[in-house]
């Protein structure tokens, strides 16, 4: 049950700061490319990555486990599964695709896995840091 | 809101008049937005833990192979492929009834950018690949993204397509 609630609570947190930031990125970067929904995958799969060592490091600064495990849990699985999407960065690319832009749909298909994954290497090495 | 300030904004109808507004600076919109995505993450977690119950049995049936099937994320994939599949016939359907009223805004950003951008997730694919990717299992790490990005472009084409034809038969009756 409470791990039910922590993840309503993160990831209700993290879809209301997606809506911000993809808003605000948009107001800036008008048309062609979907930015915002990129920014927002990014900096989420930033953070998971960083996130995903807390277990290691609150344990290692004597927290009990019980405690650590459901911090990593709210963030990882809460904050930043609600924070992040897949189904946007789907549809953005089909549109893309159908209004004949192939190559920006491909970029933004292909671009977006690779930053986050190399997103998520560079969050779990800064996470390695606190220790 | 001047269009001077929003000039990417897209119009809503209120009644007869034409309204610009940011919507991601309504606190009624975002705290919707939170609510959704409460509701969205909730149900990921549910049916992502569902997903991995399943695959039990698989690891019975090929004992030899349990190591990398158990390592599959197959719960992430089972969330991101139906969350891309409702995405798609959601906006397609509320794009096929025509110009955007206050109250298929709520149902677009409620359900569409708060429950289902809730369900579906893109850090925990990039997390997963990462970690695939470190453990030296670099074939699985992409045959998990092929399977993801390919299949999430199928699903989400399915959903249009879906939602374009049942708007057709609306029309013809």
């Amino acid at each position: 049950m409470l791990a039910l609630l922590l993840v309503a609570v993160g990831g209700g947190l993290g879809a209301a700061a997606r809506f911000v930031v993809d808003g605000e990125v948009r107001a800036r970067h008008g048309g062609g490319f979907p930015w915002g929904t990129f920014v927002v995958n990014v900096s989420g799969s930033f953070l998971i990555g960083t996130f995903s060592t807390l277990f290691h490091t609150l344990t290692w600064y004597g927290v009990s486990p019980d405690v650590a495990h459901l911090v990593q849990f709210a963030l990882t699985t809460g904050l930043c599964g609600g924070y992040t999407t897949f189904s946007t960065a789907t549809v953005e690319s089909v549109r893309l695709a159908r209004s004949g832009r192939l190559r920006l749909a491909l970029a933004n298909t292909l671009g977006t896995l690779l930053v986050t994954v190399l997103a998520a290497a560079a969050g779990v090495a800064a996470g390695g840091l606190f220790v | 809101m001047s269009d001077r300030f929003f000039p990417h904004l897209s119009s809503v109808h209120e009644g007869n008049r034409r309204v610009k507004s940011a919507p991601h600076r309504d606190w009624r919109y975002v705290g919707l937005v939170a609510l959704g995505g409460a509701g969205g993450s909730v149900a990921r977690y549910l049916v992502s833990m569902w997903a991995g119950i399943l695959l039990t049995p698989l690891t019975i049936a090929f004992p030899g192979a349990s190591g990398t099937i158990l390592w599959f994320p197959v719960g992430t994939l089972v969330v991101n492929l139906v969350g891309a599949f409702a995405l798609g016939y959601l906006l397609e359907a509320l794009a096929r009834r025509g110009r955007e009223t206050v109250r298929r805004r709520k149902i677009r950003l409620g359900i569409g950018t708060g429950v289902l951008g809730g369900f579906t997730t893109y850090s925990a694919l990039a997390l997963e690949v990462q970690e695939l990717l470190g453990q030296g299992m670099p074939w699985l790490a992409l045959l998990y993204a092929a399977l993801t990005l390919a299949g999430g472009t199928a699903t989400c084409l399915s959903g249009i397509a879906l939602a374009a034809r049942a708007d057709r038969r609306r029309e013809g009756r």
